[in-house]
């Protein structure tokens, strides 16, 4: 087990982090470093623990060992009060939207601004709409989640997890189940809010199309540790055989009898 | 000989793996139970969620609750009009309604109904939260899930049980009234006279402590029900089930010992 200290520049470390379930082991010693303001993208196929590792990002998860540090804290080892705190300062955008389906898209978008700041009616209204703006969106205040499109759903959870403004921006398969014009759109959407915010951005996705579209590094996961970390053309011309035939769309050699 | 010696070997196997999983349940109610007592007293104070829960589960709850101790009053007072007729102590039947209705039938009633109706939605609404990841995603938006989605309905549910339960006495005394006049042309007056003679302040509160408790124990499990859901769509339903007859079966048990030590 390789003891790294946590560098210090890097604005989210992941150092050595193991996780399993019911004894099967989703993360092996995960090492990763994600530099202040880049976009990271995290691909790899399913099950290769790719939701798993990012909610240790944000604490959803606690890990069976190792550390991820934020910012100079670990939030493994970090108290509850601090731990809530440098919450505030992540968005996160889930799989699926994970809209509050019993609220108005309004009201899901101003849900963190109402909880974690004294603005006003109006000013909430306001950070909303810019919001919805950013992710270009109009006219669906009113629309509960069930109403909306798989694509809208997800832009609303943009709209929701930048509402406070964060520091770091977590998308979890972002683009699962669009089609390939809706993809393109919401590609464009994280580069337009990355540019705007200027924030940390994590992404996982199996998608490659939306990985080269946003992506300044790009990760390659694959049972449980990182097996490459290149920059988009890079990654493009990788050595790895696994990693050519994940980008080729074939299947690899060695994996046939986990298919 | 071996053959019997793993039968046994199964059977216990069984009973502990029973046994654990009834531990686990048992756990995770507890667990939830002082999560939410834990955060209750912590800032924000979700007042609208409060208010919101309160009408679902107090409010809306109203007409079932009419109906359910309205007949079971009637009820109550043709069986035991009936019975007491055999003896010649009609006049006793105001007592027995006003009596049992108070001390058991109102606050266990009312109880189950809304085990029924409003534990089965909580499980049924959290699951389908968890299982879409909402309660992630309020974590992830630095609020307690717990503290939000638990605290008001628990407390709402403690509120609510005793405010009904009061109702359901009220009617289902009048539902009493009702037969034994209409029915049995007993006298008013009388009936009236019987009915709170024997009636102590302690019969309807002891009754609507019992009910407090339902709360707490009906909204407790089908929080916790929903909270550690997992598998889906098929998951929310077992939850669902679980909660209300976890609830309704946890209801009638803790109140034998409720009145137990209440009396």
């Amino acid at each position: 087990m390789a003891i790294r200290p946590p560098t210090t520049d890097a604005a989210i470390s992941v150092i050595d982090l193991h996780k399993s379930f019911d004894g099967k082991e989703v993360l092996r010693g995960l090492d990763l470093d994600v530099e202040r303001g880049e976009s990271l993208v995290v691909v790899g196929g399913s099950g290769a623990g790719k939701t798993v590792f990012l909610k240790h990002l944000i604490g959803l998860l606690p890990p069976d060992e190792g550390n991820v540090v934020v910012d100079g804290v670990d939030i493994t080892l970090a108290s509850p009060g601090v731990a809530l705190d440098l919450r505030k300062r992540f968005g996160m955008s889930f799989q699926e939207g994970a809209l509050f389906d019993s609220m108005t898209v309004f009201d899901n978008i101003a849900f963190p601004i109402r909880r974690h700041t004294e603005r006003n009616r109006e000013e909430v209204a306001a950070r909303v709409h810019e919001c919805l703006r950013l992710v270009r969106l109009n006219g669906v205040d009113t629309k509960h989640p069930a109403e909306l499109s798989g694509g809208m759903r997800r832009r609303v959870g943009f709209a929701r997890a930048i509402a406070l403004e964060p520091e770091f921006l977590l998308f979890d398969e972002p683009t699962t189940g669009l089609d390939p014009i809706n993809t393109a759109a919401i590609a464009n959407v994280i580069n337009v809010m990355r540019r705007e915010l200027e924030v940390t951005a994590v992404t996982i996705t199996h998608d490659m199309s939306l990985a080269f579209r946003i992506a300044d590094r790009i990760a390659m996961l694959r049972r449980g540790v990182i097996i490459a970390l290149d920059t988009p053309e890079q990654f493009r011309v990788h050595p790895d055989p696994y990693l050519q035939a994940f980008l080729k769309g074939e299947v690899p050699a060695d994996e046939e009898e986990a298919l | 000989m071996v053959g019997r010696e793993a039968v046994m070997m199964g059977w216990l196997d069984a009973l502990g793996r029973v046994t654990l999983e009834a531990l686990e349940e048992l756990g995770r109610f507890f667990y939830i139970l002082t999560q939410a007592l834990l955060w209750a007293v912590r800032r924000p104070f979700d007042v609208a969620e409060w208010f919101r829960q309160m009408v679902r589960v107090g409010y809306d709850s109203v007409p079932v609750v009419l109906l359910t101790t309205m007949f079971t009053g009637m009820v109550l007072a043709l069986q035991t009009y009936r019975g007491f007729e055999r003896f010649h102590a009609e006049g006793f039947v105001g007592s027995v309604v006003a009596l049992s209705l108070t001390r058991e039938l109102a606050p266990v009633l009312v109880g189950l109904m809304v085990a029924g109706r409003v534990g089965s939605a909580m499980a049924a609404e959290l699951g389908t939260m968890r299982v879409t990841e909402q309660i992630d995603a309020l974590y992830a938006m630095a609020t307690q899930p717990v503290q939000y989605l638990v605290v008001p309905r628990v407390g709402a549910s403690v509120l609510m049980l005793p405010l009904l339960t009061l109702i359901g006495d009220a009617v289902g005394i009048i539902g009493g009234w009702m037969v034994a006049v209409g029915v049995f042309h007993a006298n008013s007056v009388v009936y009236w006279h019987r009915t709170f003679q024997y009636l102590e302040v302690n019969d309807v509160t002891s009754g609507l402590i019992k009910a407090a408790f339902f709360g707490l124990i009906l909204a407790g499990t089908g929080c916790a029900k929903g909270f550690y859901t997992s598998g889906g769509a098929e998951g929310v339903g077992r939850a669902t089930t679980a909660a209300v007859v976890m609830g309704s079966v946890s209801i009638l048990l803790s109140d034998f010992f409720l009145t137990k030590i209440l009396f």
